[in-house]
């Protein structure tokens, strides 16, 4: 993968994205528990937790997806997301991978790329729509990011697994959004590729904010940024992954199980 | 741009199209000579039967083609577009009501016999203004496309998806045969409306006036498909594959899916009105069996057959269906939803992708076969 022209990171600590006191429950279940949580523009943060400790509900609520029972969700200083619904969401600049990679299959990545393009939404607009060369040549860069290049007039469908996540990936680089979401990244990669994921990653925080949802701690290390743990829908610990993985009520619930 | 540019912008590299094109232009050329300029003893004569018979095979592949694009692209599988075709229709047959004047059974100045017969003592306020060919053939679109808007808004605004989806597209042309066989909603009740005699002053039974049918169906299929071409080839008809394969990921890159999918699902229902609008006089009659659950079923089986996805192939899944529907129900007349059954379960078992899609891997098969090691001379196959 080649190099993202990586801004200098801002000596800023506004907040991008504000959680406070969001709860949700399905039946019953608490998924969010009185959830606090924010992160800062530019940050890279990752967060960790066992199975059902609210990561994926976590990235439902700041996306539209799933509506809170209570509690505050604003973006980019005071944008209230709890009112809006997923397109609204994503086109003020919140864009989120999913942990299944999912691509348009019967799309080659070149359009893949175009559809994800930041701009033109409304059906009138997309029946009309021609692509210009400066919008070739961003969707071309991000082809270069991506290490997609030779594979730009492929189905995606028959892309390998990898392959899928970075497309997916390259497609929210193309939403050129402010804050990304990206739940499991490196699930069911190899070594090698998880590697280059975590410094793909990297490259884009800095330019923007991004949350990372993972299980694999050495993928965790090599992002080397800020962690969260969440249990049973609430914040447990943060800090360096080295601190939180000796804090005591990190390693009983889920390193010590 | 130009009209040519486009025509070639949109048919470049398309095989099945400009078939589809050219066999249409060649029908249109061809039919009206074989029926009216020559003798009826002559062999290359089309009886004009055999016209009418064409032509509502056309309308039909319109009524397919529009619902190869609701269901093929946007993924919806809308079991309700007998409905549309059927509005459509009753839009003509108004019209063609209004046409037969003080000529009816009764012989009353304004009323159709079925009103005179009912008691009624004057047109109902819905039956005004059909009497005028403009404003029926607008109603021949406008109503189904309303009908789209308001049942697509709901339905695609609560997200109802999938089987859901189908199921409810059903239960509304349902509920619509059910209204139009009551006798006072005013359209004929069981028996429709039928008895047309003439249509822009034409009388429907002279030769002239059927060919004339035909090949507006003709142009009607040539204009929805390179309609349907259109957006399919736009970017918005790469969202409406995108939403049929990953909905929510579309909605999470920022595009409204409902606007989407009510986009193509009112512009689908026009289409289909207006097969309905040409299938009428040409078959004579429209009655509330046109709103028959079934009869939209059976729309999604000849989509299937011909190939989902593949606008040609909705044309020619249509064809292709109705003309065996023609032989056997000729021969075999009980026999014709055995076949159709079996044919939409061998279509889903082995043609998935219907013959349109089917084709190209014979090819490839045959290919293949062609290659394989100790057949051919072929150098790649030499030790």
């Amino acid at each position: 993968m080649s190099d993202v022209p990586v801004q200098a990171r801002p000596e800023l600590h506004d907040t991008i994205l504000y959680l406070d006191g969001v709860s949700v429950s399905f039946d019953g279940f608490k998924a969010l528990n009185d959830l606090s949580f924010y992160v800062e523009v530019g940050e890279l943060r990752a967060v960790i937790g066992p199975n059902g400790a609210g990561k994926t509900t976590m990235m439902d609520v700041v996306t539209g997806r799933t509506r809170p029972d209570r509690g505050q969700v604003e973006f980019n200083g005071g944008i209230d997301l709890t009112q809006l619904d997923e397109a609204a969401i994503a086109n003020l600049g919140i864009g989120r991978k999913f942990q299944k990679p999912t691509v348009f299959e019967e799309h080659t990545v070149f359009d893949n790329l175009e559809l994800a393009l930041a701009g033109t939404r409304g059906v009138f607009g997309s029946l009309f729509a021609r692509l210009g060369a400066a919008s070739r040549e961003r969707i071309d860069g991000v082809l270069e990011t991506t290490a997609l290049i030779s594979h730009r007039d492929r189905r995606a469908g028959d892309l390998s697994h990898g392959q899928k996540q970075w497309l997916e990936i390259g497609m929210l680089l193309m939403q050129d959004p402010e804050l990304l979401l990206v739940d499991e990244p490196a699930a069911g990669m190899t070594d090698e590729e998880t590697e280059q994921t975590a410094a793909l990653l990297t490259r884009i925080a800095g330019s923007r904010s991004v949350v990372v949802v993972e299980h694999d701690m050495a993928f965790v290390r090599g992002l080397g940024c800020r962690v969260t743990v969440l249990h049973e829908g609430a914040v447990l610990a943060e800090g360096t992954l080295d601190a939180v993985q000796h804090d005591a009520r990190v390693v009983e619930v889920y390193l010590g199980r | 741009m130009g009209v040519r540019s486009v025509l070639v912008d949109l048919l470049a590299g398309n095989r099945g199209g400009q078939i589809l094109l050219a066999v249409l232009l060649a029908a249109v050329v061809v039919v009206p000579i074989s029926n009216l300029l020559l003798p009826a003893d002559s062999v290359l004569h089309v009886p004009t039967y055999v016209v009418s018979l064409m032509g509502k095979y056309l309308t039909f592949a319109l009524l397919a083609l529009s619902v190869d694009l609701i269901w093929g692209y946007a993924g919806v599988l809308s079991l309700g577009h007998g409905a549309f075709f059927a509005l459509g229709g009753y839009a003509m047959g108004m019209y063609m009501m209004r046409q037969i004047g003080d000529r009816g059974v009764y012989g009353h100045p304004e009323l159709p016999d079925f009103m005179v017969f009912l008691d009624w003592k004057e047109l109902p306020w819905y039956w005004q203004g059909f009497d005028w060919f403009p404003f029926a053939m607008v109603m021949a679109l406008v109503v189904p496309g309303a009908l789209a808007l308001v049942f697509g808004w709901f339905a695609f605004r609560s997200r109802v998806t999938g089987v859901y989806l189908s199921i409810i597209t059903q239960a509304m042309t349902f509920a619509l045969m059910l209204a139009f066989f009551r006798n006072d909603m005013g359209f004929g009740g069981n028996n429709g409306l039928t008895d047309f005699k003439e249509l822009l002053g034409f009388n429907l039974q002279a030769d002239g006036t059927r060919v004339a049918l035909f090949c507006a169906s003709a142009a009607a299929v040539a204009l929805g498909y390179l309609l349907g071409r259109f957006i399919v080839r736009s970017r918005a008809g790469r969202v409406l594959v995108a939403v049929r394969d990953a909905e929510t990921r579309v909605r999470f890159l920022g595009y409204r899916v409902e606007h989407y999918k009510l986009f193509v699902f009112v512009l689908s229902a026009m289409l289909a009105g207006l097969a309905g609008a040409l299938y009428v006089p040409q078959v004579g009659i429209i009655n509330p069996s046109e709103f028959a659950p079934a009869a939209s079923i059976e729309i999604v089986v000849w989509v299937a057959v011909g190939g989902r996805g593949s606008l040609y192939g909705a044309v020619l899944g249509a064809i292709l269906v109705n003309y065996a529907k023609t032989v056997f129900t000729g021969v075999l007349p009980d026999m014709w939803l055995f076949v159709l059954g079996g044919l939409f379960i061998a279509v889903t078992l082995f043609l998935p992708k219907g013959i349109v899609g089917t084709v190209p891997v014979f090819k490839r098969a045959g290919v293949r076969w062609r290659r394989r090691p100790g057949r051919a001379r072929s150098p790649e196959s030499a030790p």
